[in-house]
């Protein structure tokens, strides 16, 4: 066991460094970036935790993981006690600890962090997350009695996941609908190999598998089977909405059909879900990058994901074109830094406004205009504005548009009573998570608009909780505005 | 796992598979869609329903062997499965009580318009078809589509059959006998779409295409398939897959449908490279 040491001793530790693969060998491979944590690395930072009386990460945490508990016990190394301490408030910390933005979240609310760095909350709870994975520890088993009542969950990303993992260890019959061939969603679909293993997010499904959560693939609720006939045909008493935003936006400028301009989801989709880096051993293709020009638009995890996705492709230039600062992106600084070792060259402060073609309709050249700072607005950034006559035009074959996802518009065509919001949202009781629908919850980015994947998992709890209380206390379904 | 309980060869290069798909049996509508990908491998691809009986729970889609996805499947037979099969997607045909009416298919866009010209005669229009083909023995569906017509006709380019040229000239010819057509609904190749919404425009009638981009998903979720259809940026597939013909950019659309041409051509190249390599060893096999 590590050896006690007094406040100011801890405080003296550096944080230390993720080992990760060198930036110039990884830029050209899709294995894992971050190689986690040793057990010595992880002692040594699980020993510059405070252990405060009141911890404030706690707060910083959407689901309230016991961080303090888990790190005292890495200290104690007793790593497989830490994991089931975590799972106590999150079933799923392999996943968290690699996409959660912990430096606005648990990292943002350390007491060490005033002063020095914070402790490293994302990479201790994925080093004790990858031990129990890799030591095949079996799920805790459901000891609930079988309540005999069956609940929906429509969707297979972090919301459902999450709703599907809780709900079966309160005793419910769960099946979890998903829209496509693999399960999962964003984080098969959107989150790429280098960033989040898949085979992470396969075993985590097997283990929901095995405490007998049901999962049915290509299932298009709203398409396939609407909500109405889950509920009246197929017997469920509660249904979960976690069906992602889904729809992604375009910045509406001249060219953006052009060939060579992608959604940052299809761009994704592509290569994480059909596999067409390794074409054509796999069917898909996609437009291949080596010696091109690739632009991705937008500041977020996602457009990160593209640009160095695009890198791997073998792009000769890979470019971010944001049109704020690099202050106000909002990707997970890791991913910047990331990003930037790896030779993304940033366009900031740049607003495409048209893309150019040839004859052939193909992309060859994006205009751009520079932008400033102005005053702040309703997300309380300051408003980029273009600077006159600042228009040049870039080279690129390829621009990848990630500027985030609107609703997806299937179950609401086919469930109109399931009141949504003017941007398509659907609309629930904040804390019940209970839809103008009765029986019906709904959480992550369908209500939130494009958030977090812990954001989400967190809805996907929450929603567990309330659809047990309809169930089992108050099937009361106060009218919802 | 979808199985296959009947596939048989319409025409060459054009298959027609009966598929179990009991919940997509039940609730496709005309004009609706199906993603299919073969194996762990494959791509997806949509597919319009050609038919379906929700007695049997099946579904029908008749596929034209062009590149390797659809070659590939073109070799599967009755008792053998496709992985995914997803469904039924975009939105069904806008159906009503036009008057006279015309379904027009062009070679394997003849299996995507038929079930649309059952549904407008069960609508009570008086249905026109006009089932196009390159010659006598690329026309499928005959007799299917002579059922639902009040009046049914073939075309041919070469003249092997029915009447010597175009669709769109016997639409034409149709329009110049003075016929009042209320409602036109064109389906088949791009180039035939478009000269369609351009003998139609004219005189105002009003005429629909069901349009094929690329797709992956097939819910909104990737974008892929948008078309430009009277300036705007729509979702085939939430949309769509049905426009009205006088605003598509129809050159839009070939331009993406052309964007992978050059990796289209090399999986074909390799799957049927595999294919003589299979043939060769089986054969191998038989003679020793």
């Amino acid at each position: 066991m590590a050896e006690m040491l007094s406040p100011k001793e801890r405080m003296k530790i550096q944080r230390q460094p993720m080992p990760e693969q060198p930036p110039l060998e990884r830029c050209h491979n899709f294995e894992e970036v971050n190689y986690g944590f040793t057990k010595e690395l992880a002692i040594t930072e699980a020993q510059r935790c405070l252990q405060c009386k009141t911890p404030t990460c706690i707060d910083g945490c959407p689901v309230n993981i016991k961080i303090d508990e888990f790190i005292q016990l890495i200290v104690d190394e007793d790593f497989l006690g830490a994991a089931k301490k975590i799972k106590e408030d999150n079933a799923l910390p392999a996943i968290c600890g690699r996409v959660c933005p912990q430096e606005e979240q648990c990292e943002a609310k350390c007491i060490v962090g005033k002063k020095n760095e914070p402790v490293a909350i994302g990479r201790l709870e994925r080093f004790v997350a990858d031990i129990e994975m890799a030591e095949g520890v079996p799920p805790a088993p459901v000891t609930a009695a079988k309540k005999g009542k069956k609940v929906a969950i429509v969707g297979s990303g972090p919301a459902g996941l999450s709703c599907a993992g809780d709900l079966i260890y309160m005793g419910y019959d769960v099946t979890v609908f998903e829209a496509l061939h693999e399960l999962g969603g964003v984080l098969v679909y959107g989150i790429p190999e280098f960033r989040l293993p898949k085979e992470i997010v396969r075993k985590e499904i097997a283990n929901l598998e095995k405490l007998g959560v049901k999962f049915e693939r290509d299932a298009v609720i709203g398409r396939t089977t609407t909500i109405d006939e889950l509920m009246q045909e197929d017997g469920f008493e509660a249904v979960f909405v976690g069906v992602g935003a889904g729809l992604p936006w375009f910045m509406n400028i001249p060219g953006e059909n052009l060939v060579g301009v992608y959604s940052a989801n299809e761009w994704l989709t592509r290569v994480n879900l059909m596999k067409a880096y390794k074409f054509p051993e796999f069917d898909s293709p996609v437009l291949d990058c080596r010696g091109k020009n690739v632009a991705v638009i937008g500041g977020g995890n996602t457009a990160m994901d593209a640009v160095r996705t695009a890198l791997r492709l073998g792009a000769e230039n890979a470019y971010i074109v944001y049109r704020r600062s690099e202050k106000e992106m909002p990707a997970r600084i890791e991913e910047v830094h990331h990003a930037k070792d790896e030779g993304v060259q940033f366009m900031i402060l740049t607003n495409p406004i048209e893309m150019i073609g040839d004859d052939d309709g193909r992309l060859t050249g994006m205009k751009c205009i520079k932008m400033e700072l102005g005053e702040p607005d309703d997300s309380g950034r300051r408003r980029p504005v273009a600077i006159e006559g600042s228009e040049f035009v870039l080279d690129v074959d390829i621009a990848v548009v990630a500027i985030g996802n609107g609703s997806n518009p299937l179950i609401q065509q086919t469930t109109p009573e399931i009141d949504v919001n003017r941007r398509g949202n659907i609309v629930v009781d904040g804390n019940s998570m209970r839809t103008t629908k009765r029986g019906v919850f709904a959480g992550g980015d369908i209500v939130t608009g494009g958030a977090t994947v812990i954001l989400a998992m967190g809805a996907g709890r929450n929603a567990a909780k309330a659809i047990d209380e309809y169930l089992t206390e108050n099937s009361d379904w106060p009218e919802i505005h | 796992m979808y199985k296959i309980v009947e596939a048989a060869f319409l025409a060459q290069d054009i298959k027609k598979f009966v598929i179990e798909a009991p919940k997509i049996a039940v609730k496709r509508k005309a004009g609706q869609f199906v993603i299919v990908r073969i194996d762990e491998r494959g791509e997806r691809i949509p597919l319009t329903i050609a038919d379906s009986d929700t007695g049997k729970g099946t579904i029908t889609i008749i596929v034209q062997g062009v590149g390797k996805t659809t070659k590939q499947l073109n070799s599967l037979e009755s008792g053998d499965a496709i992985l995914d099969v997803v469904g039924p997607l975009g939105m069904a045909s806008h159906i009503g009580n036009f008057g006279t009416t015309v379904s027009i298919g062009g070679g394997v866009g003849t299996a995507i318009a038929y079930p649309t010209a059952v549904a407008l005669k069960e609508a009570g229009n008086y249905v026109i078809t006009i089932n196009g083909a390159r010659s006598r023995d690329l026309v499928i569906l005959e007799d299917e589509m002579k059922a639902c017509s009040d009046e049914a006709y073939i075309t041919t380019d070469d003249g092997s059959y029915g009447f010597h040229g175009f669709v769109t000239q016997k639409l034409q010819e149709l329009i110049d006998e003075g016929k009042k057509l209320d409602f036109v609904l064109a389906i088949g190749p791009i180039p035939m779409m478009k000269a369609v919404a351009e003998v139609t425009r004219p005189y105002g009638i009003k005429t629909v295409v069901s349009l094929n981009p690329i797709m992956i998903d097939g819910t909104g979720m990737c974008g892929g398939c948008r078309v430009t259809v009277d300036n705007e940026t729509k979702f085939a597939c939430v949309d769509g897959p049905e426009f009205d013909a006088h605003l598509v950019d129809f050159k839009n659309l070939m331009d993406r449908n052309r964007m992978y041409q050059e990796y289209e051509k090399k999986a074909l190249e390799k799957f049927e490279h595999e294919c003589n390599i299979t043939k060769q060893a089986i054969e191998l096999e038989k003679s020793n």
